[in-house]
């Protein structure tokens, strides 16, 4: 079992507390709750932290499992360079992030979440581990050997058909003799 | 599948946890379709079998939805009599929202804990088998049904916070416009002298439900619970369970917290309704316009009282939470006796083989083991297949060395040294098992076709071992007289040890002069040039080059058509048994040669799920 990685699962809580702001406020302003700001807040808070947190991070060690269409949204947080790159960076922004959720009970929820995400995150960043893009790997193109420089231009020398004949009782001996002595092109 | 080092969760290749449906716990519940699928499946019908594999699978769903649905509906409408009318006049509709999902999760977490009491499922399968193959089958299915129900028990969990949100909502509400002519202020004065009469729990105007809820059981508790939820779930995904086993091992032991809370939930009774008493003396449907002069003198309508409804959770998940206890102690009892490993075998191919010996333990073919090693992980428990036959004296498992925890294992049993190790150094094992169907039916046709696909083949040891040995032993009692082996490999390496195997069976069957009962057939899928060029050469050689056997590898894919035909015509009027363990792909295109070959005379029935 390898070393854990702990962005992995910061990553999963802090998707699933996104969701759960989102839907929190999204009760709190459809039910005209008091303190339906707060809600207000939890959704565009909810969406941003869904929307950074989509693209999973390359592991280090190990193959990287893709989200679905993650792809732009991991050049998009890609854009943000060391902002994103940085867990302790995005630890104290989930956690200044969960505060006006505490204020309103349906947001309630999606606060302790994400403080809990934010704490993995902390734990994460201790351990020093970063976010890396999945990109897809483009293939070198295919290099053709430096000894070759141009295609030879006549056949090969062979000897006259008579000594080409095989024997066909002397199998071992019916190789392909070279007249001339051959080097190897270096 | 011997292993990949995966953690528990997969034990066959995609066969029985694909997303293919799942198991069944209630027993009683499906009799009349057991006893029906019975019926079909010994008819040995191949659309029977479907229906029989498949059939009992999605009925057991739709009893469970069904179960699901009545209970949202039947306490939905419970909190529509007039004993709660009150209650609603605060709340509206969003009590019963509240109510249905409560009952739907007792539901739940009563299933939650069932399919994971693998060794009560064992029992329970050793015993169904009798009378069900395919009930028993429906057994294996456990894991798939656990995250069913998980799932469920989220939803239900959601729909239960988004209405308590506007029930609190409301009753903060109904606390704050103070007016006397309104009724759900006039409700929430009731029971402000002091008594327990109240029907709002929300007691004053000074507070917000934020506070209330953290200042109440049931607002605690639930905070608690869903938090352990959410945890558990998360930690749950695919991808954290498969790289960071011990993550996901932890945190799934939050469910004791879940438990605990999910219990002591309801001891505040914060859902309250009339009492009886008051509804003798007081009707709501007529006493609720003069709610003005209630309890005056001159008036038929006294104060109404109010109080909670006693917790009844712990009447559902008592039970289970027990059987689950148990099953923890049957465990760990079993991790406690001993197991010896008596030899160890490095195979080329990175494959370690074990053979160890435990007092008491009985096998049948193609069943698999969790195997744990205290000294490399307290935490982990591996499933592997047996690859000894229930004939040997010993239990015998191959593991291919993928991940850290067969590399440890590896190591602690001296892999990576060249000196034979003495017995006491070798690491203590703890093995809980055998689980698994049994696939005897192997044993019940006179030919046999048995295709294992990659490291699918690996509970045909089990069997070719079993068959082997039943004919040295019991000459005359065995009913399979002819095996037909194919083995289809995208790659040499897992070659060897199976090989190895097929050749110790090639020379006792040509001692025996039995040659002719194992016909095998290794099929190489992909190959490099390389490779290619030295089989080339290769090809007058007396024994196949990469397998040492008599009979030659192919390449490529069989012919199924002809293979098919050819059985068909070397065995006339028998009924062939075709067994697969492999990707669907495979199983359709089996299925479809079975059924076309299938005329006056031969008879090929296709067993898909047996392995």
């Amino acid at each position: 079992m390898g070393k854990i990685e702990w962005a992995m699962w910061a990553n999963e809580q802090a998707l699933a507390a996104g969701l759960i702001y989102v839907t929190g406020g999204i009760v709190g302003v459809a039910g005209q709750f008091r303190g339906w700001q707060f809600a207000a807040f939890g959704i565009a808070a909810g969406v941003f932290v869904c929307l950074l947190e989509y693209p999973r991070s390359k592991r280090g060690k190990g193959t990287s499992v893709e989200r679905t269409g993650q792809y732009c949204f991991t050049v998009c947080v890609k854009a943000f360079g060391p902002l994103t790159r940085n867990y302790y960076v995005r630890a104290f922004l989930h956690a200044a992030l969960c505060v006006p959720g505490g204020f309103m009970l349906a947001t309630v929820l999606g606060c302790v979440c994400l403080g809990i995400a934010s704490l993995i995150y902390l734990s994460a960043a201790i351990h020093g581990e970063h976010w890396e893009p999945i990109l897809p790997r483009t293939e070198p193109p295919k290099r053709v050997g430096d000894s070759i420089k141009e295609p030879p231009q006549n056949p090969p020398p062979r000897p006259p058909p008579e000594l080409r004949r095989k024997k066909a009782d002397k199998l071992e001996t019916a190789a392909y003799d070279n007249p001339m002595s051959v080097t190897v092109n270096e | 599948m011997v292993s990949r080092g995966l953690p528990v969760v997969t034990v066959f290749p995609g066969l029985l946890y694909k997303p293919n449906p799942f198991l069944s716990c209630g027993f009683l519940q499906n009799c009349s379709a057991t006893l029906l699928l019975i019926f079909l499946s010994t008819q040995h019908d191949i659309m029977g079998n479907f229906a029989a594999n498949e059939g009992l699978s999605i009925f057991v769903i739709l009893v469970w939805l069904g179960i699901n649905v009545f209970l949202f509906v039947h306490f939905y409408m419970a909190f529509l009599v007039d004993r709660y009318y009150y209650t609603r006049v605060i709340l509206g509709h969003a009590l019963s929202w509240a109510r249905a999902p409560a009952a739907c999760l007792n539901f739940n977490c009563l299933l939650i804990l069932l399919p994971v009491c693998r060794n009560l499922l064992s029992f329970l399968r050793g015993s169904i088998q009798y009378c069900s193959r395919t009930a028993a089958r429906q057994l294996d299915r456990n894991l798939t049904f656990h995250k069913l129900v998980a799932y469920m028990i989220a939803l239900h969990t959601a729909i239960h916070i988004i209405a308590h949100l506007f029930n609190f909502e409301r009753f903060m509400d109904s606390q704050l416009m103070i007016n006397n002519s309104y009724l759900p202020y006039v409700l929430s004065q009731i029971g402000n002298n002091g008594n327990k009469s109240y029907l709002n729990p929300i007691r004053s105007n000074e507070t917000n439900p934020t506070i209330v809820m953290f200042t109440t059981i049931a607002g605690l508790t639930g905070v608690v619970i869903t938090l352990a939820l959410i945890l558990i779930i998360t930690s749950s995904m695919e991808v954290i369970r498969r790289s960071y086993f011990e993550v996901f091992w932890f945190t799934h032991h939050l469910f004791i917290v879940f438990f605990i809370g999910l219990v002591a939930h309801g001891i505040g009774r914060i859902v309250r309704g009339q009492t009886t008493e008051s509804m003798a003396v007081h009707n709501p449907i007529k006493c609720h316009t003069e709610f003005e002069t209630w309890g005056q003198s001159g008036t038929n309508c006294p104060e109404p009282d109010f109080a909670g409804n006693p917790p009844k959770t712990w009447k559902w998940v008592v039970g289970p939470m027990f059987l689950y206890l148990c099953e923890r102690l049957v465990r760990f009892y079993r991790s406690q006796q001993k197991v010896v490993i008596t030899k160890v075998v490095m195979h080329p191919s990175k494959t370690l083989e074990l053979q160890m010996k435990k007092k008491g333990f009985k096998m049948e073919v193609g069943q698999y083991v969790f195997m744990q090693c205290p000294s490399i992980s307290q935490l982990e428990w591996h499933p592997f297949t047996l690859t000894s036959a229930p004939e040997e004296d010993h239990l015998s498992v191959h593991i291919r060395i993928v991940g850290d925890w067969t590399q440890a294992l590896y190591t602690a049993c001296g892999g990576d040294k060249t000196v034979v190790l003495d017995a006491w150094t070798l690491p203590k094992l703890a093995v809980d098992g055998p689980f698994g169907t049994a696939s005897e039916d192997v044993f019940r046709y006179e030919v046999v076709m048995l295709v294992g696909a990659g490291i699918g083949v690996t509970p045909f040891a089990s069997v070719l071992k079993s068959v082997w040995y039943k004919h040295v032993q019991e000459n005359k009692n065995v009913f399979t007289k002819k095996i037909y082996f194919y083995w289809l490999c995208p790659e040499t390496q897992a070659f060897e040890w199976f090989a190895d195997l097929l050749q110790s069976l090639e020379r006792q069957m040509n001692d025996k002069d039995m040659r002719d009962f194992l016909s095998y057939n290794i099929y190489l899928t992909r190959w490099k040039d390389a490779e290619a060029a030295h089989l080339r050469v290769q090809y007058e050689a007396e024994n196949d080059p990469i397998t040492g056997l008599k009979q030659k590898t192919r390449y490529g894919k069989p012919n199924w058509d002809n293979e098919f035909s050819a059985i068909a015509t070397q065995h006339p009027g028998s009924k062939v048994g075709v067994f697969l363990c492999g990707p669907t792909a495979l199983a359709t295109a089996l299925g479809k040669q079975c059924n076309s070959h299938t005329e006056s005379g031969t008879e090929f029935i296709f067993n898909k799920e047996n392995f």
